[in-house]
């Protein structure tokens, strides 16, 4: 077996154990430990491909081909490109804490959770590798079936309601993405993205983007997200928020702006005007949500937005920013919605008029919390300050507005994780908690401090994703020369 | 002194097996005791079908080359052969479940059953190579009579006996409006084979004439009505509702099945040259039954019924390729057909098994709870609910890429995105279904899940249903040897 091998690996390894844990008939702890192996092999075999990933010039590696459906043009094409593999990264990385919480709390039904969670690790690292549009959609709606019901089942009182918001928001926007990829694919006579021609048309351009708005999302399409954020499972809306999110501006990275240069540039303002939106907007509603989930929630908003304009700025610094903020940001809202989840096992909410006083007698907690909300604010050293800083000198190459919009959200981002800190563990103690809410124990620390360790390790070292995203110093010209 | 055809025996050997099957079953009602004549006739209608199924396989095989028989009246081609197949695998699972579930909790008319179940296949494996006017008719009347028996099998059970008139007189409307259609083409052409009206429409100019175009629209009625299209729907919700539910399974898949096979063989090889006519007939006719199916299906509570409005809004799909009427168009019709009877057949196995084990209809409220009762029903539901939506859990995700495709192809950007929306309307009530059978446990209800005791152990529905899960999973990963299938097929159409 070949390091290329390894893709394929990535992707069909947690759909097989899936099945194994839905047909074997283990016991609860059994089928907890194999799916945090399953999911720390993934961590492991990234590793493995990481460390062989040639970053001095960009282009495709680890590629495998396979037919599919040869009449029309599709195949079995996955690979990796450098942001691709930091995406794999950041996505193993963070189903493996979300599997490691779900054993941790002991939920319900393990085997049809597990499976599931494990499913959908398969098809969030596929969207990720894929290199074939139909593949791509495919995993890019498989990615739905197993949410739908993760969120139905195991979330909150008002999940049936969240779950169809969820559903019917995100199929309509994949919906048109099939029909735009339909006219797409038979025009060029080939699905495959790495062969396949830049085209011209707007329409086909805007149904894609519409799905990728969508599922990232950005202002005014967000109506899912905060019912949705709020009614999972803590750990499902850390990979929702984290992880499957990404998958929308990964797909305006991947998609809209390698394969529609002439769309892209007509439509630029129209789209930095969307992540303008979505960052002013999303930062405003975290100053004014009310519970620990909501704030995070709107700043997953405003952070989409954020890189979007990194992408759409178009320039070589916007679009490393771009994926050092996706990686940045997917490990930190991971991180935040796993502790607002140990938060709410101890006092049974998230509203922050009954929370409050928590550093008091807890200390890893509040390092923790205190730590991810500071590089999450962007403090200049942070890797989310690296990002945001690099996104926003981006969209300054473009003009100058777009930058002081960016940088006046930023101010807003300080304020409302401060707020969320002081109002978790600061002021009064709040009425829900009581002495008999420990600290972290060992089983959540092991989940958290290793995300926050990368995040640090990133902080000391973001050039070591922003400058090894794209094979090379210049981005601009790899986006439209490698994807050629 | 009469001058008889020579016969291809061989060629008809599918249709021959299925018959003297019928006949074995038949007897059985008589000359084998009650106690042991379900096991019986259960066993001569596998082994019939797993019969015709060799002699289908093994007539594809054998028919590269296309050609009619006995006095051309029957085409032995792949076309014939894979929609046989199809019909085949449809009737072996059908007796499966039916074992299980029909003639309960007495044993009447159980070898009736059978017989009546093999029959109408046989009716369905002649109609879908029927190569005049003539044998298309008798072959639609054959496997209909049988159907509408079956349907009124259970005719103690409230709905049953309604169902059987009701497909009947409707049933009968259809095919009195194929046989005037028929008259009609007859009149304008002088010929009853397909491939002559088509030569004679060429040399003789007829192209447009009234009464060809008339007759060839109330040959499209008459399918409609067979293939439950819009606006030729009326009957099937009751009718579906009404059956017994495995009557309900063969019914959805396999008249599906013979339906389009045989309109598209009609269309391509004697109306060649009123392409344009009917390609836009049904593309309407795909429009209204997509808009009326989903719009129906989503203010359904009785599941039974929900389904049978969704496989009116699959028939729109079904429709899409054939409007296309191209050899991409034949492709994906064949693919859809293979992975739409297998969910079909699925989802209203499970129904029966639901059914059988609460004594009334199923609706969404009672089958709260039933994905965690019954965990292997459960899951395969939830992918045929999936697939039927479009979503990638199977082969239904690739067949309405292909349809839509197709459509593209043909030109109709504005008939991908129908279909697009379609789709997204349909989500809503199959997740409904999803949703109450996962995300509402029954004790949260209180409906009491099972009428004393547990449930009945259904080996053969398991595994009938777990046939249906292997081929519709199985399709979306060998969607290219199933595409070379359907390309043969398609290949001995003339285009």
């Amino acid at each position: 077996m070949t390091i290329a091998d390894f893709t394929s690996l990535l992707v069909w390894l947690p759909f097989g154990a899936a099945i194994a844990i839905w047909v074997l008939p283990l016991s609860r702890y059994a089928t907890g430990s194999l799916a945090v192996l399953v999911s720390l092999l993934e961590v492991g075999l990234w590793i493995q491909q990481a460390a062989h990933f040639d970053f001095s010039h960009g282009g495709i590696q680890f590629e495998q081909r396979a037919r599919w459906i040869g009449d029309l043009g599709v195949s079995y094409h996955v690979g990796e490109y450098g942001f691709s593999l930091w995406l794999v990264g950041l996505t193993v990385v963070a189903m493996a804490a979300a599997i490691g919480y779900g054993f941790w709390v002991g939920r319900e039904r393990p085997r049809a959770y597990f499976g599931l969670m494990l499913f959908l690790t398969g098809a969030t690292v596929g969207v990720f590798v894929a290199q074939d549009l139909l593949l791509f959609y495919a995993f890019f709606e498989a990615m739905l079936i197993p949410l739908y019901v993760l969120v139905g089942v195991w979330g909150g009182a008002g999940r049936l309601g969240a779950t169809v918001k969820f559903v019917i928001y995100t199929m309509a926007g994949s919906l048109l993405m099939l029909a735009s990829l339909i006219v797409y694919g038979l025009q060029a006579g080939t699905f495959d993205l790495v062969d396949g021609p830049t085209s011209v048309s707007r329409w086909v351009f805007l149904g894609f983007m519409f799905a990728f708005v969508i599922k990232a999302p950005l202002f005014p399409f967000h109506g899912w997200l905060p019912d949705a954020y709020r009614e999972a499972p803590p750990e499902v809306t850390a990979v929702l928020s984290g992880v499957i999110a990404k998958a929308g501006v990964y797909g305006m990275l991947r998609i809209a702006i390698a394969k529609f240069p002439e769309p892209t540039s007509y439509y630029r303002t129209l789209m930095l005007a969307l992540g303008a939106a979505a960052l002013v907007y999303g930062s405003v509603l975290a100053f004014r949500s009310t519970s620990f989930r909501g704030v995070v929630a709107y700043s997953s908003l405003a952070q989409s937005g954020l890189i979007a304009i990194g992408l759409f700025s178009g320039t070589n610094l916007g679009y490393d920013g771009a994926v050092l903020q996706m990686i940045a940001h997917g490990l930190v809202s991971t991180v935040l919605f796993l502790i607002a989840g140990t938060v709410e096992r101890r006092t049974t909410t998230d509203e922050f008029a009954l929370l409050g006083g928590m550093a008091k007698g807890r200390p890893a907690l509040a390092t923790l919390l205190l730590t991810v909300g500071v590089i999450s604010l962007a403090v200049p050293g942070s890797a989310a300050f690296a990002g945001e800083f690099l996104i926003l000198a981006g969209a300054f190459q473009r003009a100058w507005w777009w930058a002081a919009i960016g940088a006046a959200a930023m101010v807003l981002a300080a304020m409302y994780m401060l707020r969320l800190i002081s109002a978790v563990l600061h002021e009064a103690r709040g009425s829900t908690v009581g002495d008999e809410a420990l600290d972290l124990r060992p089983g959540e620390l092991a989940l958290v401090v290793p995300l926050v360790g990368v995040l640090l390790a990133l902080s000391v070292w973001p050039a070591g994703i922003s400058h090894n995203s794209f094979g090379g110093d210049q981005p601009t010209q790899s986006v439209e020369a490698q994807f050629k | 002194m009469i001058n008889t055809p020579s016969v291809d025996w061989f060629s008809i050997s599918t249709i021959l097996v299925l018959l003297g099957a019928s006949f074995v079953a038949l007897l059985g009602a008589v000359l084998v005791p009650e106690s042991a004549r379900r096991t019986f006739a259960t066993a001569v209608s596998v082994l019939g079908f797993v019969g015709g199924l060799v002699t289908s396989v093994w007539l594809y095989v054998d028919s590269a080359d296309g050609h009619r028989v006995v006095s051309d009246a029957f085409y032995r081609d792949r076309w014939t052969a894979l929609s046989q197949v199809i019909v085949c695998g449809i009737g072996l699972a059908t007796s499966l479940v039916a074992s299980e579930q029909v003639a309960l909790p007495r044993d009447e008319h159980i070898s009736e059953f059978f017989s009546l179940l093999l029959a109408s296949a046989a009716g369905m494996t002649f109609f879908v190579g029927s190569a005049n006017l003539m044998v298309m008719f008798l072959a639609l009347e054959w496997f209909s009579i049988a159907l509408y028996v079956m349907c009124a099998i259970d005719y103690d059970v409230e709905g049953s006996l309604e169902a059987g008139l009701k497909y009947l007189v409707i049933g009968s409307f259809g095919s009195a409006s194929l046989l005037f259609g028929s008259a009609l083409v007859y009149g304008a052409t002088g010929h009853l084979g397909f491939a002559e009206i088509a030569s004679a429409v060429g040399s003789r100019g007829l192209s447009g004439d009234a009464m060809l175009v008339l007759g060839l629209a109330m040959i499209i009625a008459g399918l409609g009505f067979k293939s439950s299209s819009a606006p030729f729907h009326m009957w099937t919700p009751d009718v579906y509702e009404g059956a017994p539910t495995t009557v309900t399974a063969f019914m959805a898949a396999a008249t599906k099945v013979a339906a389009f096979a045989l309109a598209f063989r009609v269309l391509r090889t004697a109306f060649p040259q009123e392409e344009h006519l009917w390609s836009w007939a049904f593309a309407g006719i795909a429009v209204a039954s997509l808009a009326i199916g989903n719009l129906a299906a989503l203010v359904q509570r009785n599941v039974k019924r929900m389904l049978a409005y969704s496989s009116i809004s699959h028939a729109g799909f079904l429709l899409i390729g054939l409007s296309a009427g191209s050899a991409l168009g034949g492709r994906a019709l064949m693919y859809y057909l293979v992975v739409y009877a297998a969910m079909a057949f699925g989802s209203f196995a499970v129904l029966a098994a639901r059914e059988r084990e609460l004594g009334v209809p199923v609706t969404l409220e009672n089958l709260a709870g039933f994905g965690w009762e019954r965990p292997f029903l459960g899951v395969a539901m939830w992918f045929f609910l999936f697939g039927f939506a479009g979503l990638p859990l199977g082969g239904g995700f690739v067949a309405k890429f292909y349809v839509l495709s197709a459509a593209y192809r043909h030109g109709w950007t504005w008939l991908v995105i129908v279909g697009v929306i379609a789709t997204l309307v349909s989500l809503y009530y199959y997740l409904a279904v999803v949703r109450s059978m996962y995300m509402r446990p029954s004790e949260e209800l209180r409906v009491a899940p099972v009428a004393g005791g547990s449930p009945a152990r259904e080996p053969l529905l398991h595994v009938a249903v777990g046939l249906a899960l292997a081929v519709s999973v199985g399709s979306l990963f060998a969607v290219e040897p199933l595409i070379h299938l359907a390309k043969h097929a398609t290949s001995s159409l003339p285009f």
